[in-house]
């Protein structure tokens, strides 16, 4: 060939090769059926490598459905450890690239809703395709519906509490059994474990990547508050009980200094200094002990719970919330129905999935943990459930008492969350890193700024 | 093509039929376009790449601007994204600290390294070995390299690298990116640690350009070294530092990673939240893409402005 017709032949098949390699992008490759004929549908959230015993358990589990559903296939995906990683979610949502049932988390679902990425269930989410499904929570499956439709399956729940490292509580002397129950004796407990030294901080808070604002406001709710007014229109936590959870947070931070000198958290930070040993206590759920272990390398012996603390008395209100599955738009019935099924096998059947406590025991997974809790108290569900974790718990029963014992009204999170929590970062990080703070300050100066995204986001 | 045939012998005849006359304009046309095939492939090559994924989007981008979706419905809100986005309680505050570290680099990101080359340039001896040695953090994934910055040299406590070296030389610490005051000077030091050597190896190059009489008759001339990179140096690169100038400005505008690694996002106290940072938020966290969509549109319209105003003053120099 000579060399300019060389060139000819290859200017052209660049050309060629880019035009298709763009419209091979633009082409969805998903399918309904094999060649078999069984349905097939793709689900994510699957653990990644690292993970060894939650990718083997999710393994085993899709082996063992495949074989009792011998018409479905299911593919699995992993999306990170963090499964509904709010950049990467959006990223996934708004290019509909997200698998045929994927993973959200409750405050997700007015965004899946707008996206248009999503389809209503309202017409499949029963019994029939999932046989526990009336002894699910009323208020889980809420969540995830909207006016009057169901978007998406409830599949875990939690509450905050107070998580703290029994071994350092040990250290410091104070009593393992006995979590503290105020404000006020969290910041004794916190001043006891920073006097350890060993840059070991008392107790561990949030302050950015939006993480700050979430924390004040399960704090606010501890103290009897809300972030905004009960029609969503107004900022409502420049009062007295917001002042309480700052000042608690300053006086911690810089007249005990028994905060640690990292501040500036966020939620990797703080929970790669408990998987290190390096925290006493900090506001989490139960599943933040899975966290730290599965993740940052800590130790499931280490770590207990109390309930979330109150400001002179038991808290008022917690932060609650959880996490489900939403079926993409466009799914076929058959397609919805295995992806019900699936949901109802691994997520929502006692002894199966995430609830085979003999299997996640046996792997030397934490078994034991007082949430999630989907069931109704009092439902068959909830008896087989709750007698399978009991005869299967591997923790001390006493590392969760406190918190199970005594249960805190949960609240949920605010519409416009985000944003909201945006915006308390800032006042959060201004108490934890500027001594010279002011609290009324940086409350007014939050509080006009949330009244003026209310006022934008409602137009 | 149909062939035409004598009926009933089945004789071809149709290259023998008479033909109407070629129009030499077209024939010319389809002549050039065969000699240019070659240039055609390859330019469609780079033009399907740029239309795809830099003219497509950028478009999109301002068609977005002017939408709203909700419940999967896409509406015309005419000028409604911009209002909002305006009137978010980040907005101005995004731009003053985008600025301040527009600032901030042009005097430490811009002249650090052009006064480190003509250093470089000065050198007789291990001059590849130095430039390998400035040019090396480039060559860090930046992610890695400010990851090295926030948990060894901006660690507050006093084992943070740069706090111990304050200390040793008997200097107060600092609070690094947990002090409002000294988050954009830090991300402006991190930023230049980071870049510089690509800057650097663009101006030894210009200096080599320039041919060494001049030098030598300003030395004749009785110039010191000041007055040779003043009446020598800068004015022989002026083109370069010019073209320079201009393209930190526009890439300092649109500070994203170093917010993000550094200061968790937006850094204590917002001190470090900047435009890019905010249009982040709204796309990604508040299910807001038509405000980050128009606030892109507005930082476009920004960077557009702020070029041209510059080339134009640049010619007029000319």
């Amino acid at each position: 060939m000579s060399v300019p017709h060389f060139r000819r032949v290859a200017a052209i098949a660049l050309a060629a090769g880019l035009g298709l390699g763009l419209a091979a992008c633009s082409t969805k490759g998903d399918d309904e059926a094999d060649a078999a004929g069984k349905t097939i549908i793709t689900v994510d959230c699957m653990p990644v490598g690292a993970q060894k015993n939650l990718l083997q358990a999710w393994n085993d589990d899709v082996k063992a459905f495949e074989a009792a559903n011998p018409d479905i296939k299911i593919k699995s995906v992993s999306v990170g450890t963090q499964c509904a990683n709010p950049p990467d979610f959006t990223a996934r949502l708004n290019g509909g690239s997200m698998t045929d049932v994927f993973y959200g988390y409750m405050t997700d679902v007015q965004q899946v809703i707008d996206s248009g990425q999503a389809m209503d269930i309202t017409a499949y989410a029963n019994k029939d395709n999932i046989p526990t499904w009336d002894d699910v929570l009323a208020d889980a499956k809420n969540t995830f519906t909207k006016d009057g439709k169901v978007w998406g399956i409830p599949t875990k729940n939690y509450s905050m509490g107070l998580v703290y490292n029994k071994t350092l509580f040990a250290k410091a002397g104070l009593d393992p059994k006995s979590p503290p129950k105020t404000w006020a004796e969290v910041r004794d407990a916190a001043k006891k474990i920073a006097a350890l030294g060993d840059g070991v901080a008392g107790y561990g808070e949030y302050s950015s990547g939006n993480t700050g604002g979430w924390h004040f406001t399960a704090e606010l709710f501890s103290q009897g508050g809300t972030p905004v007014s009960a029609d969503g229109k107004k900022a409502d936590f420049n009062n007295d009980m917001g002042k309480k959870v700052l000042q608690n947070l300053k006086d911690m931070r810089y007249a005990d200094n028994s905060m640690g000198s990292r501040q500036l958290l966020g939620w990797g930070d703080l929970l790669t200094l408990a998987g290190a040993g390096k925290v006493g206590m900090f506001v989490g759920a139960p599943d933040a002990t899975t966290a730290i272990v599965t993740q940052f390398q800590g130790k499931y012996e280490d770590w207990a719970m109390g309930p979330m603390p109150g400001q002179d008395g038991p808290a008022k209100g917690t932060l609650g919330g959880g996490e489900g599955y939403f079926f993409k738009a466009g799914l076929s019935e058959d397609q919805i129905k295995a992806g019900l099924k699936w949901l109802a096998f691994e997520k929502l059947t006692p002894g199966k999935g995430q609830f085979d406590y003999v299997r996640a025991k046996g792997l030397g997974e934490q078994v034991g943990l007082p949430q999630p809790q989907l069931f109704t108290p009092g439902s068959a569900s909830q008896k087989a459930e709750f007698d399978l974790r009991k005869a299967n718990g591997n923790i001390a029963p006493e590392d969760f008492a406190a918190f199970e014992n005594n249960p805190v009204p949960i609240k949920f999170e605010p519409a416009n969350a985000q944003g909201i929590y945006a915006i308390l970062d800032s006042a959060m990080s201004a108490i934890l890193t500027n001594p010279n703070a002011n609290v009324d300050a940086e409350l007014k100066k939050a509080e006009e700024k949330v009244n003026q995204l209310l006022a934008q986001a409602a137009k | 093509m149909a062939i035409a045939t004598v009926p009933g012998t089945g004789i071809d005849v149709g290259s023998q039929a008479p033909q109407p006359p070629a129009d030499p304009r077209r024939a010319r046309r389809n002549r050039r376009i065969k000699d240019n095939l070659t240039g055609y492939g390859f330019l469609a090559g780079a033009v399907i790449c740029f239309a795809f994924f830099s003219w497509y989007p950028m478009i999109r981008g301002v068609v977005m601007s002017f939408q709203r979706t909700r419940r999967g419905e896409t509406t015309w809100v005419g000028w409604d994204n911009y209002d909002r986005i305006i009137n978010d309680p980040s907005f101005w505050i995004a731009w003053k600290n985008t600025l301040y570290f527009t600032v901030l680099a042009l005097i430490l990101g811009y002249a650090v390294p052009f006064f480190l080359a003509v250093l470089l340039n000065e050198f007789r001896h291990a001059k590849g070995y130095l430039r390998v040695l400035v040019y090396l953090p480039v060559m860090l994934p930046p992610a890695s390299a400010l990851f090295l910055f926030k948990y060894l040299a901006y660690d507050p406590s006093d084992a943070g690298l740069f706090n111990a070296m304050l200390k040793a030389v008997g200097l107060p610490t600092s609070q690094w990116m947990q002090s409002a005051d000294m988050t954009m000077p830090a991300m402006v030091l991190a930023s230049t640690w980071m870049n510089m050597g690509g800057a650097i190896l663009i101006y030894l190059a210009a200096l080599q350009n320039i041919p060494g009489e001049l030098y030598e008759a300003a030395e004749l001339d009785g110039a010191g070294i000041w007055r040779r990179i003043t009446n020598v140096t800068i004015p022989q690169t002026r083109l370069i530092l010019s073209l320079m100038a201009m393209l930190q400005v526009v890439a300092t505008m649109q500070l994203f990673i170093e917010p993000l690694i550094l200061a968790n996002g937006a850094g204590t106290q917002d001190s470090a939240t900047s435009v890019v940072y905010l249009i982040y938020q709204h796309g990604f966290f508040q299910n807001d893409l038509n405000g980050a969509a128009a606030l892109g549109v507005i930082m476009l319209v920004a960077l557009i402005g702020f070029s041209a105003v510059y080339a134009r003053l640049n010619a007029k120099q000319d």
